[in-house]
């Protein structure tokens, strides 16, 4: 199946002074793809996406996101990506419907665009009755479903995930799981990086970094059978442990 | 526009819901004008003073009395001579002297009038100020108890001589001085927290990957601030002025301008320290020990500077508070306009742009 490019790296390398954290890394994601982007801590995944994001000018290399050029088109990258992070990326001191109306707000949605969408989505997540209330008294599984549905809500063709299920029970993890489902068939295309291995084999594809580079792409099927791997764990330990990059 | 709007309804959503930050905010400064403005009044008991009686006849001695039984004075020493009064200062025994000069009582009988002088140590002006104040009212009790009943009436003139600080500069000073503490209190730690909170929270990550331009953030930021200041410069002159009835004797177009230029200094030192800091608690730390310090004891607020050691007169001169403490203390105390404090101006308006180029600079450094 041949899907229309949304993210294109090149030969991507960001060098810090003599340290290179990400070493001419290429890959290509399609549209309405969920690619999965795994590596230990300290194998360049965050340097990686903060260049895609816009946050971060490249040392070396080519890469365009929704069509953008990450030298000289940030401002376009960042009106077309969501983001949530790892660290958790809702206010806690706002209630539903203000973190909603403020994030939607510095995407510079319309009124009109706020006020329906708001309704919707807060049916879809049958948080009506918790609207007015403030974040921090929900529990942390809906709190993540949550900001997962704040960084989609402007609609973006891409959404980076930075470890979004950390800390989350299995339920909930698999709840989260089947909207990103949703995202991704109506279009949306999904990045996201991950420690746990089982949400590894919910991706179309994924790709391992080990020290800067990546060692690893493809299908979870194809990796496992290159690696002669049960499953994706054992692939994930037999890259990682070439890795010679502490923390 | 949009985004900058919904960024600073964001930001007053976070100061009201927050009671520490608005106790901080609003009542902090109400309650800082009132105890510095009836610490000022505060009574002063027992102090020990010098008497130098060079007339020694009926009429000294029974004021000497008259002063020794209130319960503010406790004569501590009978001098001799006039250099002993310096001397007694010097030694820091006495907060007062009361000099009597020769003749006192025959002068009081024969020409009707008399003089007493009341020597004060005001290098603390404001105890000297009460001290002097409270003698004078004795001796005028004194008076009016000896003309009852006389056709003429006897005066007695007190002179007053404030020593080390002849101007009595710093009488007022609280006024200014809280002013400058908490516009920078409120602005620099809250602004420099506000935005440290957001990278501890891991928010702000998600406001720089969005279209909104750093600038727009640091702004709002600051402009929920900027306005709560207003709040607190006004409420600040109307307790000033209608409970403690400290004058604003020069414009205060002119003073409210000066405030909006320290507030906006604050702002900028705020977000300065926001750029080299990743916790509250250390964000917190410098603005209290880095600022908030140095503005209560080298501002000239509580210790007047003429009095410090050379090294720490030069120190006080890159406390900004210092320059706007003059400045408030000129056009609202000494009633000058901007012809006499155009200096102290443009030196709190470079150490703005100083800090505000110094900020930029380290906030793109983050940024690449």
């Amino acid at each position: 199946m041949e899907r229309e490019k949304v993210i294109t790296a090149k030969g991507l390398t960001k060098r810090f002074g003599d340290f290179t954290a990400v070493d001419a890394i290429s890959f290509e994601v399609g549209k309405g793809e969920i690619f999965g982007f795994l590596g230990a801590n300290g194998a360049g995944k965050t340097t990686a996406i903060r260049m895609l994001c816009g946050l971060s000018i490249p040392t070396d290399g080519e890469a365009t996101v929704a069509g953008f050029d990450v030298y000289r088109q940030t401002e376009q990258i960042k009106r077309n990506i969501g983001y949530m992070s790892q660290k958790f990326s809702l206010y806690n001191d706002l209630t539903v419907r203000e973190n909603i109306r403020f994030f939607a707000g510095i995407y510079g949605k319309s009124h009109q665009f706020i006020k329906e969408n708001t309704e919707r989505l807060l049916d879809r997540l049958h948080l009506q009755a918790e609207s007015n209330k403030q974040v921090k008294s929900l529990p942390l599984g809906w709190k993540q479903k949550l900001a997962f549905s704040v960084a989609i809500f402007h609609e973006p063709d891409i959404v980076f995930l930075d470890e979004p299920t950390g800390g989350v029970d299995p339920v909930t993890r698999r709840e989260f799981w089947n909207m990103i489902y949703e995202a991704a068939e109506s279009g949306i295309t999904v990045f996201v990086t991950t420690h746990y291995m089982d949400e590894a084999e919910y991706c179309n594809r994924v790709s391992i970094m080990v020290d800067g580079r990546i060692d690893a792409l493809g299908t979870p099927q194809d990796l496992k059978q290159q690696f002669k791997a049960e499953s994706m764990d054992n692939v994930f330990l037999k890259l990682a442990r070439k890795a010679t990059r502490g923390e | 526009m949009k985004q900058f709007l919904s960024f600073v309804r964001k930001e007053f959503y976070h100061i009201f819901r927050d009671a520490r930050t608005m106790l901080i905010l609003l009542g902090m400064p109400v309650a800082q004008i009132i105890i510095f403005g009836f610490a000022l009044t505060n009574e002063v008991k027992n102090s020990r003073i010098a008497v130098l009686d060079m007339s020694k006849d009926a009429a000294t001695a029974s004021l000497i009395t008259e002063l020794e039984a209130s319960r503010y004075f406790e004569v501590e020493k009978r001098l001799h001579t006039y250099k002993e009064v310096e001397e007694e200062f010097k030694l820091g025994n006495i907060k007062m002297a009361v000099v009597l000069p020769q003749n006192f009582g025959a002068d009081l009988l024969h020409f009707n009038t008399a003089q007493v002088q009341l020597i004060a140590d005001a290098s603390d002006p404001n105890v000297a100020n009460t001290l002097t104040n409270y003698a004078s009212a004795i001796i005028q009790d004194y008076q009016n108890r000896i003309t009852d009943g006389r056709r003429l009436p006897y005066t007695i003139k007190t002179e007053l001589r404030m020593l080390y600080n002849p101007q009595m500069e710093g009488a007022y000073s609280f006024v200014p001085g809280v002013m400058a503490m908490v516009l920078l209190l409120v602005c620099t730690m809250m602004t420099a927290i506000t935005i440290v909170r957001e990278k501890e929270m891991g928010t702000m990550e998600v406001l720089l990957v969005s279209p909104i331009q750093p600038i727009k953030i640091i702004v709002a930021k600051a402009v929920p601030y900027l306005l709560l200041s207003m709040v607190n410069i006004a409420s600040i002159l109307l307790l000033s002025v209608f409970l403690l009835d400290v004058p604003i004797n020069g414009s205060l177009v002119l003073l409210v301008l000066e405030s909006i230029l320290f507030t906006v200094t604050s702002l900028v030192l705020g977000l300065f320290i926001s750029t080299i800091t990743d916790s509250q608690q250390v964000a917190m730390f410098i603005s209290l020990t880095g600022l908030f310090m140095p503005t209560v004891m080298l501002s000239g607020f509580m210790f007047p500077i003429e009095n410090m050691p050379r090294v720490l007169q030069l120190i006080s001169n890159i406390v900004p508070a210092k320059w706007y403490y003059i400045i408030v203390r000129s056009v609202m105390i000494k009633g000058v306009g901007l012809e006499a404090v155009w200096k102290e101006t443009l030196v709190l308006f470079g150490m703005m742009v100083f800090f505000l180029i110094m900020s930029i600079r380290k906030f793109k450094i983050r940024l690449a």
